[in-house]
């Protein structure tokens, strides 16, 4: 078994190359670090690509009225107020900046009549807040950052790496191993600061709107190096994802279809969200719309595979082709439905993690010195609830101020440490593992697996038996993977089975962290419903669930946070005048 | 909801540089199925170290890029009945293999970088308020924006694939980047030395096959590499501006 390795030193290394990736990378490039990018695919590949709706940021381009206040209000409000008040402060007020300088740096944007950039409404945003262009605003985000990263000076981007373990050293980051997908080559970082961005773990459900990617690496990375994850019992379920064909359940149908004026209809032709959100209907928050579609079906009216209707035929077809153009393209083809025709068929998906790392409001910095993180690997912005929007630009928002953050820990630390070897030898240990298994369990059998069982004990509405005996799985299952192989072949060029088996290392991280945190909030609230506790409970709505590794394993712990200070308690209670569209179409 | 029909013969070329062969693999359907899922299940089940890129299934990264039935598609974008009886998938042939149905497409990522970001003009740059743009005049660029660099263009281009005259030319996807910079409403460069020197505009002789394959129907010849083709040939093959050139030359000396 080749053990060698190459080494690498770098001032900043940012794991990860979505947009709070590329964005901290960036503002670590432009603060004088050298800085090395790590992207789990190609370049540009990463799952913010799949971003279709828009960014939300108070311009006031198309509601005058809009203010930071009041987008802060919606976002905590959201959040049913699990959020950190601090960082939906920070985002609300820095959004607007960070989507004008984007455009200074070519973004393009769909435009209003007077020429500034349009803002489409979205779910539980009381004004059109969402700078888009169509319907694939995440595209245009990550092209337009990655185009301004590999001009920037001191950065290099190392395409195909799966970073496996993070190494820290009296209490601060020094450094990371990883592999190289093409040629199975392991590669030793060497760094003053880590920057993680690796996004969410949608991967350990069966149906997801999430990419291949999305396995909770920078979670369980974190965790493994001792910093805190919070909030892990909160998982959004995007209410319209596609049901049918089966090939394609789970794929998104953007928000934006509502934002449009798309109505969803359950079998009898009801429109349905009258009954469970009458003023904001179809636009209320992801949570309320996910589960009132789970209770159409549930209750015999959802349609032939179990979903609901969601239809924007009354538009006129250029109307429906020019704003949701990716909309038309993907069901036209997929599902073969002409969506000017008629109506999609959509259910709940499984979309973003809200919860990750737990993370300083300011600076993006864990426990472990040195060690940033920014965009949904963390938690506390979006609180119980995300609302549509509000991601791209925490990923810009944060992903700036973590990047400078980061750069500066870097030149106030003068020489990177060095990982202790008995460590990377145990670490370069495990990773091979599988590859000297041939004759182990299949990793994708093991995978299949996890996500079947997520998928059923912590689903949409969970109880206590059902997520006590999803824990207890988990756990077997992790006994199970301390012996996966690759499924048989052992090369090391390009070697899926190899790659599944890691990513199923993290996932089940995750998948222990979500049971135990569900299990721990004992309410309903937000994206976390039990039909055992119905209600909300408002002692807990102060309350994070951190997660932690002790001496015997995962703990679990109730830590009350910062009272929202009066001047933003009074934003939040504010009441913000109505908005009236005028007609555009 | 799942539907049993009768299973797909589904062959995937294996191997690396040198050596390879397609393997046939008995793949069961299921309603709506494209061939990513085909290849996946294989993977899973037959195959478990079967190399395919892949990562968002929907049609909106580019990373499935291979030739189904001698075809460059994307495999998450090409439903099974689609294709009567066998399917058969290979590694896009333009790019050095690494292993299956992968390949380096690094060189694209080289050539990005030697065309220069998008710059605006100073009295921009500086400007204290937020732009203002027309609609109409964005139209013209959000179609080039659309491209979700699969290089399936890259693939197809005979300049490429054929002549491998990666030194050259930078290529469809390349030529649809500049003309997304150049028409941008507030864009200050002027790329056509480039665009006429290292980047081998000319190279292109308009069969339109580029077109052809784009999954996100971008039209790449007609919208973007004609309109840069006249821009160059405006700038340095006018034969009015070159006698005024030569005239202007010839008495300033």
């Amino acid at each position: 078994m080749d053990t060698a390795y190459e080494t690498v030193e770098t001032d900043v290394l940012v794991i990860g190359a979505g947009g709070a990736g590329l964005r901290g990378a960036i503002a670590a490039a432009e603060s004088g670090c050298r800085v090395t990018v790590i992207c789990k695919s190609l370049l540009g590949k990463a799952h913010t690509v799949m971003a279709e709706g828009g960014m939300a940021a108070a311009l006031g381009n198309v509601a005058g009225q809009d203010s930071w206040e009041a987008h802060f209000a919606d976002t905590m409000k959201g959040g049913k107020l699990l959020n950190n008040w601090r960082m939906a402060e920070i985002h609300a007020q820095e959004a607007p900046d960070r989507v004008l300088e984007l455009e200074r740096w070519g973004a393009v944007f769909d435009r209003t009549h007077s020429g500034l950039i349009h803002q489409r409404p979205f779910g539980a945003h009381t004004y059109p807040r969402l700078a888009h262009i169509g319907d694939r605003t995440g595209l245009e985000l990550i092209r337009t950052l990655q185009d301004r990263l590999v001009h920037r000076q001191n950065v290099d981007v190392h395409m195909e790496v799966t970073v496996a373990r993070l190494f820290a050293s009296a209490g601060r980051i020094v450094g990371a191993l990883a592999y190289r997908r093409a040629d199975g080559g392991l590669l030793l970082y060497r760094a003053r600061a880590v920057l993680l961005a690796t996004g969410g773990a949608g991967r350990i459900y069966r149906v997801t709107s999430n990419s291949w990617e999305c396995t909770g690496d920078g979670t369980a990375l974190a965790y493994e190096v001792g910093a805190e994850l919070q909030d892990c019992e909160m998982v959004q379920f995007h209410p319209t994802g596609m049901v049918w064909p089966a090939g394609v359940r789970g794929i998104l149908v953007t928000e934006g279809v509502r934002g449009e004026g798309g109505v969803l209809r359950n079998k009898d032709g009801e429109r349905f969200m009258e009954r469970y959100d009458p003023e904001r209907m179809e636009l209320s928050s992801r949570d309320v719309v996910a589960r009132a579609i789970n209770s159409e079906v549930v209750a015999g009216r959802g349609t032939d595979h179990g979903g609901a209707y969601l239809d924007i035929s009354h538009k006129s077809p250029d109307y429906i082709r020019r704003k949701l153009p990716s909309m038309y393209e993907q069901f036209l083809k997929l599902a073969r439905v002409d969506i000017t025709k008629g109506p999609m068929e959509v259910a709940p998906t499984i979309h973003y993690y809200m919860g990750g790392v737990r993370v300083d409001p300011e600076t993006g910095a864990t426990r472990v010195g040195g060690l940033f993180a920014a965009g949904e690997v963390t938690s506390g912005l979006h609180g119980a609830n995300r609302l549509g929007g509000n991601s791209l630009t925490d990923l810009l928002v944060f992903g700036k101020r973590v990047g400078e953050a980061a750069a500066a820990h870097a030149l106030q630390h003068g020489k990177a440490g060095a990982p202790r070897s008995p460590e990377v030898a145990e670490a370069i240990a495990c990773l091979l593992g599988p590859l000297q298994r041939p004759e182990g369990e299949s990793p994708y059998r093991l995978q299949a697996e996890l996500q079947d069982l997520c998928s059923k004990y912590a689903p949409i509405i969970r109880d206590k038996p059902g997520l006590e005996e999803g824990l207890s799985r988990v756990a077997d299952l992790a006994e199970r993977s301390r012996t996966v192989g690759t499924g048989g072949p052992t090369g090391r060029v390009f070697n899926p089975g190899w790659h599944t088996a890691q990513d199923l290392r993290n996932m089940l991280v995750n998948a222990e962290a979500l049971f135990r945190s569900a299990l721990a909030r004992k309410e309903s609230r937000g994206a976390h419903t039990r039909s055992d506790y119905p209600n909300p409970d408002p002692s807990l709505a102060t309350l994070n669930y951190v997660v932690s590794e002790g001496t015997e394993g995962m703990t679990v712990q109730g830590i009350g946070a910062e009272p929202i200070p009066d001047g933003l308690v009074s934003i939040i209670n504010r009441s913000y005048e109505k908005y009236t569209p005028e007609e555009t179409e | 909801m799942t539907v049993s029909i009768s299973p797909l013969k589904l062959s995937v070329f294996r191997g690396e540089a040198d050596r390879g062969e397609m393997v046939a693999y008995s793949v069961p359907v299921r309603e709506g199925m494209v061939v990513l899922d085909a290849v996946l299940w294989a993977q899973a089940n037959l195959a478990p170290d079967l190399a395919v890129r892949w990562n968002c299934k929907a049609a909106k990264c580019g990373s499935c890029a291979a030739e189904v039935n001698g075809f460059p598609r994307l495999l998450c974008k090409s439903p099974v009945d689609d294709y009567a009886g066998e399917i058969s998938v290979r590694p896009m042939a333009a790019f050095p293999l690494i292993r299956d149905l992968v390949t380096d497409v690094s060189w694209n990522y080289e050539v990005n970088k030697r065309i220069p970001e998008f710059t605006p003009p100073e009295a921009d740059q500086h400007d204290p308020e937020p732009w203002r743009m027309q609609q109409v005049d964005v139209d013209r660029v959000i179609e080039f924006r659309k491209c979700i660099e699969c290089f399936l263009c890259q693939d197809v281009c005979h300049v490429l694939r054929n002549h491998g005259r990666t030194d050259a030319y930078f290529g469809p996807r390349f030529m649809v980047r500049m003309a997304s910079l150049e028409m941008h409403p507030k864009d200050g460069l002027d790329r056509r030395p480039l665009l006429k020197g290292d980047a081998g505009v000319g190279f292109c002789n308009i069969t339109k096959c580029c077109q052809e394959v784009c999954p996100e129907h971008i039209h790449i010849t007609d919208n973007a590499i004609i309109p840069l083709k006249e821009r160059t040939a405006d700038a340095y093959f006018d034969p009015i501006r070159a006698l005024t050139r030569r005239l202007g030359r010839r008495s300033a000396g």
